[in-house]
Protein backbone atom coordinates (compact mmCIF):
# COMPACT_ATOMS: atom_id res chain seq x y z
CA UNK A 1 0.00 0.00 0.00
CA UNK A 2 1.49 3.33 -0.97
CA UNK A 3 0.33 6.97 -1.39
CA UNK A 4 1.33 7.86 -4.91
CA UNK A 5 1.92 10.73 -6.45
CA UNK A 6 1.80 12.43 -9.83
CA UNK A 7 4.90 14.34 -11.24
CA UNK A 8 4.96 16.76 -14.04
CA UNK A 9 7.71 17.19 -15.90
CA UNK A 10 8.77 20.05 -18.13
CA UNK A 11 11.78 20.28 -20.54
CA UNK A 12 13.66 17.38 -18.41
CA UNK A 13 13.22 19.37 -14.88
CA UNK A 14 10.41 18.49 -12.38
CA UNK A 15 7.56 20.97 -12.62
CA UNK A 16 7.24 23.07 -8.89
CA UNK A 17 3.73 22.35 -8.08
CA UNK A 18 4.78 18.53 -8.01
CA UNK A 19 7.49 19.09 -5.34
CA UNK A 20 4.03 20.26 -3.52
CA UNK A 21 2.82 17.26 -4.62
CA UNK A 22 5.50 15.45 -3.11
CA UNK A 23 5.54 17.31 0.05
CA UNK A 24 1.17 16.81 0.38
CA UNK A 25 2.06 12.83 -0.50
CA UNK A 26 4.59 12.42 2.11
CA UNK A 27 3.03 14.32 4.89
CA UNK A 28 -0.30 12.22 4.32
CA UNK A 29 1.85 9.16 3.94
CA UNK A 30 3.36 9.84 7.14
CA UNK A 31 0.13 10.22 8.87
CA UNK A 32 -1.05 7.05 7.72
CA UNK A 33 2.21 4.78 7.88
CA UNK A 34 2.48 4.22 4.36
CA UNK A 35 5.63 5.47 1.85
CA UNK A 36 5.13 8.11 -0.93
CA UNK A 37 5.95 6.84 -4.18
CA UNK A 38 6.07 9.29 -7.24
CA UNK A 39 5.39 7.94 -10.87
CA UNK A 40 7.40 10.15 -13.68
CA UNK A 41 6.33 9.43 -17.06
CA UNK A 42 8.65 10.49 -20.18
CA UNK A 43 12.26 11.90 -20.40
CA UNK A 44 14.21 13.22 -17.25
CA UNK A 45 17.31 12.63 -15.45
CA UNK A 46 16.97 9.58 -12.82
CA UNK A 47 18.98 12.83 -10.24
CA UNK A 48 16.01 14.99 -10.89
CA UNK A 49 13.72 12.47 -9.52
CA UNK A 50 15.76 11.35 -6.68
CA UNK A 51 16.06 15.18 -5.52
CA UNK A 52 12.68 14.49 -4.77
CA UNK A 53 13.23 12.63 -1.51
CA UNK A 54 13.89 16.07 0.10
CA UNK A 55 10.38 16.66 0.19
CA UNK A 56 9.75 13.20 1.54
CA UNK A 57 9.49 10.89 -1.10
CA UNK A 58 10.32 7.45 -0.76
CA UNK A 59 10.88 5.69 -4.04
CA UNK A 60 10.17 7.36 -7.59
CA UNK A 61 8.89 5.17 -10.45
CA UNK A 62 9.82 6.09 -13.39
CA UNK A 63 8.57 5.57 -17.28
CA UNK A 64 10.67 6.73 -19.48
CA UNK A 65 8.86 5.93 -22.66
CA UNK A 66 9.54 8.60 -25.52
CA UNK A 67 5.61 8.59 -26.36
CA UNK A 68 5.05 10.09 -22.52
CA UNK A 69 6.68 13.33 -23.69
CA UNK A 70 3.93 14.73 -25.46
CA UNK A 71 1.41 15.22 -23.77
CA UNK A 72 -2.04 12.96 -24.09
CA UNK A 73 -4.54 12.47 -21.55
CA UNK A 74 -6.07 8.89 -22.59
CA UNK A 75 -2.04 7.92 -22.34
CA UNK A 76 -1.06 9.63 -19.04
CA UNK A 77 -4.45 7.74 -17.79
CA UNK A 78 -3.65 4.32 -18.49
CA UNK A 79 -0.28 4.78 -17.04
CA UNK A 80 -0.64 6.24 -14.03
CA UNK A 81 -4.10 3.99 -13.32
CA UNK A 82 -1.72 0.64 -13.80
CA UNK A 83 1.22 1.66 -11.49
CA UNK A 84 -1.62 2.44 -9.22
CA UNK A 85 -2.88 -0.65 -9.55
CA UNK A 86 0.65 -2.41 -9.64
CA UNK A 87 1.69 -0.65 -6.43
CA UNK A 88 -1.53 -1.50 -4.83
CA UNK A 89 -2.08 2.80 -4.29
CA UNK A 90 -4.85 3.48 -2.32
CA UNK A 91 -4.42 7.49 -2.32
CA UNK A 92 -3.58 9.14 -5.66
CA UNK A 93 -2.17 12.96 -5.84
CA UNK A 94 -2.27 15.12 -8.19
CA UNK A 95 -1.41 19.19 -8.50
CA UNK A 96 -4.90 20.74 -9.88
CA UNK A 97 -2.85 22.38 -12.83
CA UNK A 98 -3.55 22.25 -16.16
CA UNK A 99 -2.26 18.99 -16.51
CA UNK A 100 -3.25 17.87 -13.57
CA UNK A 101 -7.12 18.48 -14.50
CA UNK A 102 -6.75 17.48 -17.30
CA UNK A 103 -5.38 13.74 -16.08
CA UNK A 104 -7.22 12.92 -12.54
CA UNK A 105 -10.95 13.28 -13.85
CA UNK A 106 -9.58 10.85 -16.41
CA UNK A 107 -8.22 8.29 -13.75
CA UNK A 108 -11.00 8.80 -11.08
CA UNK A 109 -12.89 7.67 -13.67
CA UNK A 110 -11.17 4.89 -15.05
CA UNK A 111 -10.43 3.40 -11.14
CA UNK A 112 -13.91 4.41 -9.89
CA UNK A 113 -12.33 6.26 -7.29
CA UNK A 114 -13.70 9.55 -5.93
CA UNK A 115 -12.13 12.48 -6.72
CA UNK A 116 -11.59 16.10 -4.06
CA UNK A 117 -9.77 18.47 -7.30
CA UNK A 118 -8.50 21.81 -5.77
CA UNK A 119 -7.57 20.58 -2.30
CA UNK A 120 -6.08 23.32 0.10
CA UNK A 121 -5.86 20.62 3.58
CA UNK A 122 -4.53 16.91 3.88
CA UNK A 123 -7.04 14.35 4.15
CA UNK A 124 -8.00 14.07 8.39
CA UNK A 125 -8.97 10.45 9.69
CA UNK A 126 -12.34 10.12 7.91
CA UNK A 127 -10.97 11.44 4.52
CA UNK A 128 -12.42 14.74 4.44
CA UNK A 129 -11.01 17.26 2.40
CA UNK A 130 -10.57 21.05 2.49
CA UNK A 131 -11.78 22.32 -1.03
CA UNK A 132 -11.93 25.83 -2.91
CA UNK A 133 -15.06 26.25 -3.89
CA UNK A 134 -17.43 29.26 -5.36
CA UNK A 135 -14.70 30.86 -7.27
CA UNK A 136 -12.57 31.60 -4.11
CA UNK A 137 -15.58 32.82 -1.99
CA UNK A 138 -16.03 29.57 0.33
CA UNK A 139 -14.19 26.54 1.31
CA UNK A 140 -16.13 22.93 1.20
CA UNK A 141 -15.32 19.62 2.78
CA UNK A 142 -15.24 16.96 0.81
CA UNK A 143 -15.47 13.55 1.80
CA UNK A 144 -14.55 10.55 0.02
CA UNK A 145 -16.33 7.18 -0.06
CA UNK A 146 -14.21 4.84 -2.11
CA UNK A 147 -11.48 2.67 -1.18
CA UNK A 148 -9.28 4.34 -3.49
CA UNK A 149 -9.07 7.96 -3.59
CA UNK A 150 -7.50 10.92 -5.48
CA UNK A 151 -6.38 14.32 -3.91
CA UNK A 152 -5.74 17.66 -6.54
CA UNK A 153 -3.99 19.76 -4.51
CA UNK A 154 -4.07 23.78 -5.34
CA UNK A 155 -0.42 25.10 -6.27
CA UNK A 156 1.14 27.08 -3.41
CA UNK A 157 -2.01 26.31 -0.98
CA UNK A 158 -0.02 23.05 1.07
CA UNK A 159 3.45 24.50 0.54
CA UNK A 160 6.49 22.35 -0.19
CA UNK A 161 8.28 21.27 3.03
CA UNK A 162 12.00 20.66 2.09
CA UNK A 163 14.08 18.52 4.30
CA UNK A 164 16.71 15.87 3.38
CA UNK A 165 17.04 12.64 1.77
CA UNK A 166 17.09 11.12 -1.26
CA UNK A 167 14.10 8.86 -3.34
CA UNK A 168 15.70 5.39 -4.58
CA UNK A 169 14.44 5.57 -8.40
CA UNK A 170 13.55 2.10 -10.05
CA UNK A 171 12.85 2.19 -13.65
CA UNK A 172 9.03 0.68 -15.16
CA UNK A 173 7.96 -0.55 -18.41
CA UNK A 174 4.54 0.95 -19.07
CA UNK A 175 3.13 0.13 -22.21
CA UNK A 176 1.78 3.34 -23.61
CA UNK A 177 -1.70 3.12 -24.50
CA UNK A 178 -1.94 4.56 -28.30
CA UNK A 179 -2.03 7.97 -28.83
CA UNK A 180 -5.65 9.60 -29.77
CA UNK A 181 -4.16 12.76 -30.11
CA UNK A 182 -0.94 14.46 -32.30
CA UNK A 183 0.68 16.93 -30.15
CA UNK A 184 2.19 19.11 -33.23
CA UNK A 185 3.86 22.40 -31.53
CA UNK A 186 4.24 23.64 -27.62
CA UNK A 187 5.02 26.90 -27.35
CA UNK A 188 6.00 28.43 -23.53
CA UNK A 189 7.06 31.56 -22.21
CA UNK A 190 11.14 31.59 -21.77
CA UNK A 191 13.13 32.43 -19.12
CA UNK A 192 13.37 31.63 -15.36
CA UNK A 193 10.15 33.41 -13.96
CA UNK A 194 7.71 31.03 -12.66
CA UNK A 195 4.70 30.36 -14.94
CA UNK A 196 1.20 32.35 -13.49
CA UNK A 197 -0.30 29.66 -11.38
CA UNK A 198 2.79 28.71 -9.86
CA UNK A 199 4.25 32.36 -9.45
CA UNK A 200 4.76 33.37 -5.26
CA UNK A 201 5.14 36.59 -6.25
CA UNK A 202 2.87 38.57 -8.76
CA UNK A 203 2.79 42.08 -10.08
CA UNK A 204 -0.41 42.60 -12.52
CA UNK A 205 -1.36 45.93 -14.22
CA UNK A 206 -4.70 47.18 -16.15
CA UNK A 207 -6.42 49.72 -18.12
CA UNK A 208 -4.99 52.55 -15.17
CA UNK A 209 -1.72 51.97 -17.25
CA UNK A 210 -3.78 53.74 -20.46
CA UNK A 211 -1.41 51.79 -23.39
CA UNK A 212 0.65 48.84 -24.12
CA UNK A 213 3.97 51.32 -24.55
CA UNK A 214 3.50 51.98 -20.48
CA UNK A 215 4.25 48.48 -19.57
CA UNK A 216 7.90 49.27 -18.85
CA UNK A 217 7.06 49.87 -15.13
CA UNK A 218 5.52 47.02 -14.34
CA UNK A 219 7.79 44.92 -15.97
CA UNK A 220 11.03 46.47 -13.59
CA UNK A 221 8.75 46.41 -10.58
CA UNK A 222 8.64 42.69 -11.41
CA UNK A 223 12.18 42.21 -11.80
CA UNK A 224 13.31 43.42 -8.89
CA UNK A 225 10.57 41.50 -7.04
CA UNK A 226 11.28 38.56 -9.20
CA UNK A 227 7.76 38.45 -9.56
CA UNK A 228 5.99 37.02 -12.66
CA UNK A 229 3.32 40.07 -14.65
CA UNK A 230 -0.33 39.35 -14.95
CA UNK A 231 -2.79 41.62 -16.54
CA UNK A 232 -6.95 42.45 -16.45
CA UNK A 233 -9.24 40.86 -18.97
CA UNK A 234 -9.41 44.03 -20.59
CA UNK A 235 -6.03 44.35 -20.84
CA UNK A 236 -5.39 40.85 -22.53
CA UNK A 237 -8.00 41.60 -24.58
CA UNK A 238 -7.28 44.78 -25.93
CA UNK A 239 -4.13 42.85 -26.81
CA UNK A 240 -1.85 44.99 -24.81
CA UNK A 241 -0.31 42.46 -23.06
CA UNK A 242 -0.51 38.22 -24.29
CA UNK A 243 -3.74 36.34 -23.55
CA UNK A 244 -1.79 33.84 -20.89
CA UNK A 245 -1.05 36.95 -18.35
CA UNK A 246 -4.62 37.52 -18.09
CA UNK A 247 -6.15 36.44 -14.29
CA UNK A 248 -9.24 36.45 -13.63
CA UNK A 249 -12.45 34.39 -13.66
CA UNK A 250 -12.26 33.56 -17.00
CA UNK A 251 -8.19 34.02 -17.22
CA UNK A 252 -5.83 32.21 -14.72
CA UNK A 253 -6.82 31.91 -10.95
CA UNK A 254 -3.90 32.35 -9.01
CA UNK A 255 -3.11 31.99 -5.11
CA UNK A 256 0.94 34.00 -4.58
CA UNK A 257 1.46 34.72 -1.69
CA UNK A 258 1.44 38.20 -2.99
CA UNK A 259 -0.28 40.11 -5.92
CA UNK A 260 0.19 43.05 -6.43
CA UNK A 261 -2.60 45.05 -8.43
CA UNK A 262 -1.35 48.25 -10.09
CA UNK A 263 -4.34 49.97 -12.00
CA UNK A 264 -7.09 47.55 -12.03
CA UNK A 265 -10.48 48.75 -10.04
CA UNK A 266 -10.92 45.04 -9.02
CA UNK A 267 -14.51 43.74 -10.75
CA UNK A 268 -16.18 40.44 -9.21
CA UNK A 269 -14.70 38.61 -11.90
CA UNK A 270 -10.94 39.71 -11.30
CA UNK A 271 -11.58 39.24 -7.77
CA UNK A 272 -12.59 35.82 -8.60
CA UNK A 273 -9.71 34.61 -10.05
CA UNK A 274 -7.09 36.32 -7.33
CA UNK A 275 -9.07 36.51 -4.03
CA UNK A 276 -6.91 33.42 -2.64
CA UNK A 277 -3.57 35.30 -2.89
CA UNK A 278 -2.30 36.10 0.60
CA UNK A 279 -1.69 39.07 0.66
CA UNK A 280 -3.28 41.47 -1.81
CA UNK A 281 -1.63 45.03 -2.56
CA UNK A 282 -3.99 47.50 -4.52
CA UNK A 283 -2.33 51.05 -6.37
CA UNK A 284 -4.99 52.96 -8.02
CA UNK A 285 -5.95 56.65 -8.50
CA UNK A 286 -9.66 55.96 -7.24
CA UNK A 287 -10.27 55.50 -3.45
CA UNK A 288 -13.64 54.26 -4.36
CA UNK A 289 -12.24 51.20 -6.80
CA UNK A 290 -13.89 48.36 -4.77
CA UNK A 291 -10.59 46.43 -5.25
CA UNK A 292 -9.24 47.95 -2.09
CA UNK A 293 -12.36 46.25 0.24
CA UNK A 294 -10.69 43.11 -0.56
CA UNK A 295 -6.87 44.32 -0.01
CA UNK A 296 -4.37 44.04 2.82
CA UNK A 297 -2.26 47.32 1.70
CA UNK A 298 -3.42 49.83 -0.59
CA UNK A 299 -2.15 53.16 -1.66
CA UNK A 300 -4.58 56.07 -3.46
CA UNK A 301 -2.30 57.78 -5.90
CA UNK A 302 -0.83 58.09 -9.66
CA UNK A 303 0.76 55.06 -10.54
CA UNK A 304 3.18 56.28 -13.61
CA UNK A 305 4.29 58.52 -10.23
CA UNK A 306 4.13 55.44 -7.10
CA UNK A 307 5.80 52.27 -9.37
CA UNK A 308 8.81 53.87 -10.26
CA UNK A 309 9.70 54.61 -6.77
CA UNK A 310 8.19 50.99 -5.24
CA UNK A 311 10.66 49.78 -7.70
CA UNK A 312 13.61 51.74 -6.48
CA UNK A 313 12.48 50.74 -2.86
CA UNK A 314 12.60 47.29 -3.57
CA UNK A 315 16.43 47.41 -5.34
CA UNK A 316 17.27 48.94 -1.51
CA UNK A 317 15.99 46.59 0.40
CA UNK A 318 17.59 43.97 -2.34
CA UNK A 319 20.73 45.62 -1.85
CA UNK A 320 20.89 46.02 1.38
CA UNK A 321 20.45 42.43 1.90
CA UNK A 322 23.79 41.36 -0.03
CA UNK B 1 -22.17 16.95 -37.37
CA UNK B 2 -23.74 16.21 -34.05
CA UNK B 3 -22.98 18.14 -31.02
CA UNK B 4 -23.78 18.05 -27.18
CA UNK B 5 -23.09 20.58 -24.94
CA UNK B 6 -23.15 19.78 -21.03
CA UNK B 7 -24.59 22.73 -19.69
CA UNK B 8 -24.38 23.10 -15.83
CA UNK B 9 -26.15 25.79 -14.01
CA UNK B 10 -24.76 27.83 -11.45
CA UNK B 11 -25.58 30.87 -8.69
CA UNK B 12 -24.85 34.09 -10.77
CA UNK B 13 -21.12 35.59 -10.69
CA UNK B 14 -22.66 38.21 -8.18
CA UNK B 15 -24.13 36.04 -5.59
CA UNK B 16 -23.75 36.49 -2.22
CA UNK B 17 -22.43 33.30 -1.16
CA UNK B 18 -24.09 31.58 2.29
CA UNK B 19 -24.62 28.55 3.52
CA UNK B 20 -27.94 27.06 6.10
CA UNK B 21 -28.50 23.76 7.75
CA UNK B 22 -25.28 24.47 9.72
CA UNK B 23 -23.30 25.30 7.45
CA UNK B 24 -24.03 22.02 5.07
CA UNK B 25 -26.27 23.31 1.92
CA UNK B 26 -25.50 26.34 -0.06
CA UNK B 27 -28.20 29.09 0.69
CA UNK B 28 -30.54 28.85 -2.18
CA UNK B 29 -32.81 31.92 -0.85
CA UNK B 30 -32.89 34.34 -3.99
CA UNK B 31 -30.25 33.08 -5.94
CA UNK B 32 -30.25 33.57 -9.48
CA UNK B 33 -29.37 30.34 -11.11
CA UNK B 34 -27.43 31.20 -14.56
CA UNK B 35 -25.81 29.00 -17.09
CA UNK B 36 -22.33 27.79 -16.44
CA UNK B 37 -20.60 30.93 -18.15
CA UNK B 38 -17.75 28.76 -19.41
CA UNK B 39 -20.58 26.45 -20.66
CA UNK B 40 -22.09 29.57 -22.79
CA UNK B 41 -19.97 31.50 -23.87
CA UNK B 42 -17.22 29.13 -25.19
CA UNK B 43 -19.03 25.33 -25.78
CA UNK B 44 -21.80 26.63 -26.64
CA UNK B 45 -21.36 29.29 -28.98
CA UNK B 46 -18.89 27.29 -30.84
CA UNK B 47 -20.24 24.30 -31.19
CA UNK B 48 -22.95 26.66 -32.89
CA UNK B 49 -20.19 28.35 -35.33
CA UNK B 50 -19.03 25.18 -36.59
CA UNK B 51 -23.02 24.08 -37.11
CA UNK B 52 -23.81 27.14 -38.88
CA UNK B 53 -20.18 26.96 -41.12
CA UNK B 54 -20.88 23.29 -41.68
CA UNK B 55 -24.46 21.99 -40.87
CA UNK B 56 -25.69 20.07 -38.06
CA UNK B 57 -27.09 19.41 -35.10
CA UNK B 58 -26.47 21.24 -31.31
CA UNK B 59 -28.40 19.27 -28.74
CA UNK B 60 -27.55 20.34 -25.12
CA UNK B 61 -27.84 18.27 -22.07
CA UNK B 62 -27.73 19.03 -18.42
CA UNK B 63 -28.60 17.08 -15.03
CA UNK B 64 -31.24 18.45 -12.58
CA UNK B 65 -34.40 19.55 -11.40
CA UNK B 66 -37.62 20.72 -13.75
CA UNK B 67 -36.80 24.02 -11.85
CA UNK B 68 -34.12 24.17 -14.22
CA UNK B 69 -36.25 24.02 -17.74
CA UNK B 70 -36.24 28.23 -17.93
CA UNK B 71 -32.58 28.02 -17.44
CA UNK B 72 -32.06 25.15 -19.81
CA UNK B 73 -34.64 26.96 -22.70
CA UNK B 74 -31.64 30.13 -22.32
CA UNK B 75 -29.51 27.62 -24.05
CA UNK B 76 -32.32 27.05 -26.79
CA UNK B 77 -32.48 30.62 -27.54
CA UNK B 78 -29.14 31.32 -27.80
CA UNK B 79 -29.34 28.91 -31.16
CA UNK B 80 -29.26 24.72 -29.32
CA UNK B 81 -31.75 22.97 -31.72
CA UNK B 82 -33.01 21.22 -28.48
CA UNK B 83 -32.43 19.58 -25.02
CA UNK B 84 -32.28 17.12 -22.84
CA UNK B 85 -32.51 16.73 -19.08
CA UNK B 86 -31.86 14.14 -16.69
CA UNK B 87 -34.03 14.48 -14.27
CA UNK B 88 -31.93 14.29 -11.11
CA UNK B 89 -33.11 15.78 -7.97
CA UNK B 90 -30.71 16.20 -5.20
CA UNK B 91 -27.07 16.39 -4.66
CA UNK B 92 -24.84 14.51 -7.33
CA UNK B 93 -20.83 14.89 -7.53
CA UNK B 94 -19.38 14.94 -10.44
CA UNK B 95 -18.55 10.99 -10.98
CA UNK B 96 -22.62 10.64 -11.04
CA UNK B 97 -23.60 13.32 -13.39
CA UNK B 98 -20.50 12.53 -15.89
CA UNK B 99 -21.83 8.61 -15.53
CA UNK B 100 -25.92 9.91 -16.47
CA UNK B 101 -24.34 12.15 -19.31
CA UNK B 102 -22.51 8.95 -20.39
CA UNK B 103 -25.77 6.98 -20.69
CA UNK B 104 -27.20 9.94 -22.73
CA UNK B 105 -23.91 10.67 -25.11
CA UNK B 106 -23.52 6.82 -25.81
CA UNK B 107 -26.49 6.35 -27.55
CA UNK B 108 -26.62 9.66 -29.94
CA UNK B 109 -24.29 8.88 -31.60
CA UNK B 110 -22.25 12.58 -30.89
CA UNK B 111 -19.20 13.48 -33.19
CA UNK B 112 -18.43 16.69 -30.58
CA UNK B 113 -18.92 16.73 -27.02
CA UNK B 114 -17.87 20.08 -25.57
CA UNK B 115 -18.07 21.65 -21.97
CA UNK B 116 -16.83 24.62 -19.84
CA UNK B 117 -13.41 24.29 -18.44
CA UNK B 118 -15.02 24.16 -14.86
CA UNK B 119 -18.29 25.39 -12.94
CA UNK B 120 -17.96 28.56 -11.37
CA UNK B 121 -19.51 26.98 -7.87
CA UNK B 122 -17.54 24.02 -7.98
CA UNK B 123 -14.72 24.18 -9.73
CA UNK B 124 -13.72 20.76 -10.41
CA UNK B 125 -13.10 20.62 -13.78
CA UNK B 126 -13.85 17.31 -13.75
CA UNK B 127 -16.43 16.59 -15.78
CA UNK B 128 -15.10 16.41 -18.92
CA UNK B 129 -12.21 13.93 -18.14
CA UNK B 130 -14.93 11.75 -16.75
CA UNK B 131 -17.10 11.82 -19.74
CA UNK B 132 -14.51 10.85 -22.09
CA UNK B 133 -13.26 7.76 -20.17
CA UNK B 134 -16.75 6.70 -19.28
CA UNK B 135 -17.45 6.29 -22.85
CA UNK B 136 -13.90 5.88 -24.60
CA UNK B 137 -13.44 9.21 -26.28
CA UNK B 138 -9.98 11.13 -26.27
CA UNK B 139 -10.25 13.98 -24.15
CA UNK B 140 -9.06 17.91 -24.66
CA UNK B 141 -8.85 20.25 -21.64
CA UNK B 142 -9.19 23.74 -21.79
CA UNK B 143 -8.87 24.80 -25.06
CA UNK B 144 -9.12 28.07 -26.23
CA UNK B 145 -9.29 27.77 -30.66
CA UNK B 146 -10.97 25.18 -32.41
CA UNK B 147 -10.61 24.80 -36.17
CA UNK B 148 -12.77 21.35 -37.62
CA UNK B 149 -11.18 20.00 -41.12
CA UNK B 150 -13.31 17.30 -42.46
CA UNK B 151 -13.15 14.92 -39.14
CA UNK B 152 -9.97 16.36 -38.08
CA UNK B 153 -9.67 19.14 -35.19
CA UNK B 154 -6.75 21.50 -35.14
CA UNK B 155 -6.88 22.67 -31.45
CA UNK B 156 -4.99 25.18 -29.69
CA UNK B 157 -4.80 24.20 -25.64
CA UNK B 158 -3.57 25.89 -22.92
CA UNK B 159 -0.75 24.93 -20.79
CA UNK B 160 1.52 25.95 -18.14
CA UNK B 161 2.76 29.33 -19.56
CA UNK B 162 2.11 28.60 -23.16
CA UNK B 163 0.46 26.70 -25.61
CA UNK B 164 -0.08 23.21 -27.28
CA UNK B 165 -1.20 22.94 -30.64
CA UNK B 166 -2.68 19.24 -31.24
CA UNK B 167 -5.00 17.26 -33.79
CA UNK B 168 -7.66 14.60 -33.11
CA UNK B 169 -10.24 13.03 -35.19
CA UNK B 170 -14.03 12.96 -33.76
CA UNK B 171 -15.43 11.86 -31.66
CA UNK B 172 -14.02 13.49 -28.95
CA UNK B 173 -14.73 15.45 -25.62
CA UNK B 174 -13.51 19.09 -25.28
CA UNK B 175 -13.68 21.69 -22.12
CA UNK B 176 -13.25 25.30 -23.61
CA UNK B 177 -11.61 28.16 -22.19
CA UNK B 178 -11.20 31.67 -23.33
CA UNK B 179 -10.55 31.97 -27.30
CA UNK B 180 -13.13 29.52 -28.43
CA UNK B 181 -15.89 32.10 -28.93
CA UNK B 182 -17.37 35.01 -27.82
CA UNK B 183 -20.61 35.23 -25.94
CA UNK B 184 -23.94 35.40 -27.91
CA UNK B 185 -27.01 37.21 -26.23
CA UNK B 186 -30.31 35.72 -27.37
CA UNK B 187 -32.37 37.44 -29.47
CA UNK B 188 -36.15 38.05 -30.03
CA UNK B 189 -36.64 35.20 -32.47
CA UNK B 190 -34.32 32.98 -30.55
CA UNK B 191 -36.42 33.84 -27.31
CA UNK B 192 -39.55 32.54 -29.18
CA UNK B 193 -38.49 29.81 -31.02
CA UNK B 194 -36.88 28.31 -27.52
CA UNK B 195 -40.30 27.56 -26.48
CA UNK B 196 -41.68 25.28 -28.68
CA UNK B 197 -38.08 23.30 -29.26
CA UNK B 198 -37.63 20.15 -27.58
CA UNK B 199 -36.48 20.16 -23.84
CA UNK B 200 -36.61 16.12 -23.73
CA UNK B 201 -37.01 14.65 -20.33
CA UNK B 202 -35.09 11.35 -19.65
CA UNK B 203 -35.17 9.19 -16.30
CA UNK B 204 -31.55 9.11 -14.91
CA UNK B 205 -29.78 5.87 -14.58
CA UNK B 206 -29.15 6.23 -10.78
CA UNK B 207 -25.34 5.99 -10.41
CA UNK B 208 -24.36 7.03 -7.16
CA UNK B 209 -21.73 9.77 -6.12
CA UNK B 210 -18.41 8.69 -5.13
CA UNK B 211 -18.01 11.59 -2.46
CA UNK B 212 -20.26 13.69 -0.82
CA UNK B 213 -19.69 17.67 0.44
CA UNK B 214 -19.77 17.57 4.50
CA UNK B 215 -19.73 21.12 5.17
CA UNK B 216 -19.17 24.49 3.56
CA UNK B 217 -17.17 27.55 5.23
CA UNK B 218 -16.64 31.30 4.58
CA UNK B 219 -13.16 32.44 4.41
CA UNK B 220 -12.24 34.45 7.50
CA UNK B 221 -13.55 37.87 6.82
CA UNK B 222 -10.51 40.36 5.37
CA UNK B 223 -9.31 42.71 7.42
CA UNK B 224 -9.25 46.91 7.19
CA UNK B 225 -7.14 47.72 3.98
CA UNK B 226 -3.50 49.58 5.58
CA UNK B 227 -3.76 52.63 3.40
CA UNK B 228 -0.17 53.93 2.73
CA UNK B 229 0.33 58.07 1.64
CA UNK B 230 1.00 58.18 -1.74
CA UNK B 231 4.14 60.13 -0.99
CA UNK B 232 6.05 57.69 0.53
CA UNK B 233 5.59 54.70 -1.03
CA UNK B 234 8.54 52.91 -0.05
CA UNK B 235 6.52 52.42 3.21
CA UNK B 236 4.76 49.72 1.46
CA UNK B 237 7.97 47.96 0.84
CA UNK B 238 9.01 48.03 4.19
CA UNK B 239 5.60 46.91 5.51
CA UNK B 240 5.90 44.08 2.90
CA UNK B 241 9.21 42.89 3.73
CA UNK B 242 9.02 43.48 7.77
CA UNK B 243 5.03 43.16 8.49
CA UNK B 244 3.88 40.39 5.91
CA UNK B 245 7.10 38.82 5.62
CA UNK B 246 5.76 38.75 1.71
CA UNK B 247 9.62 39.97 0.29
Amino acid sequence: MAVLFFIEIADGKVKKASFEATSYAAAYAKQIGKDAVGIALGTIDDAELAALGVYGATKVLHAGNKEFDSFDANEYTKAVADVATQVNADTIVFSQTLTGKAVAPVVSARLKAGIVSGAVSLPDADFVVKKTAFSGKAFAYVKVNTSTKIVSVVPNSFGATKGTGTATVESVTLEAAPNRVTVKEVTRQQGDIAPLPEAELVVSAGRGMKGPENWGIIEDLAKALGATTACSRPVADLHWRPHYEHVGQTGVAIRPNLYIAIGISGAIQHLAGVNQSKCIVVINKDPEAPFFKAADYGIVGDLFEIVPKLTEAVKALKAGQH
Amino acid sequence: MKFLVCISLVPDTTTKISFVDNDTKFNNDKVQWILNPYDEWYALVRALELKEANGGTVTVVNVGSAANDQVIRKALAIGADDAIRIDVTGEADSFSIASEIAAVAKSGGYDMILLGKETINYNGSNLGGMLAELIDLPFVSYASKLDMAGNTATIERDIEGGKEVLTVDTPFVISCAKGMAEARIPNMKGIMSAKTKPLNVVAPQGVGSLTSVVKYELPPAKSACKMIPADHPEELIRLLHEEAKMI
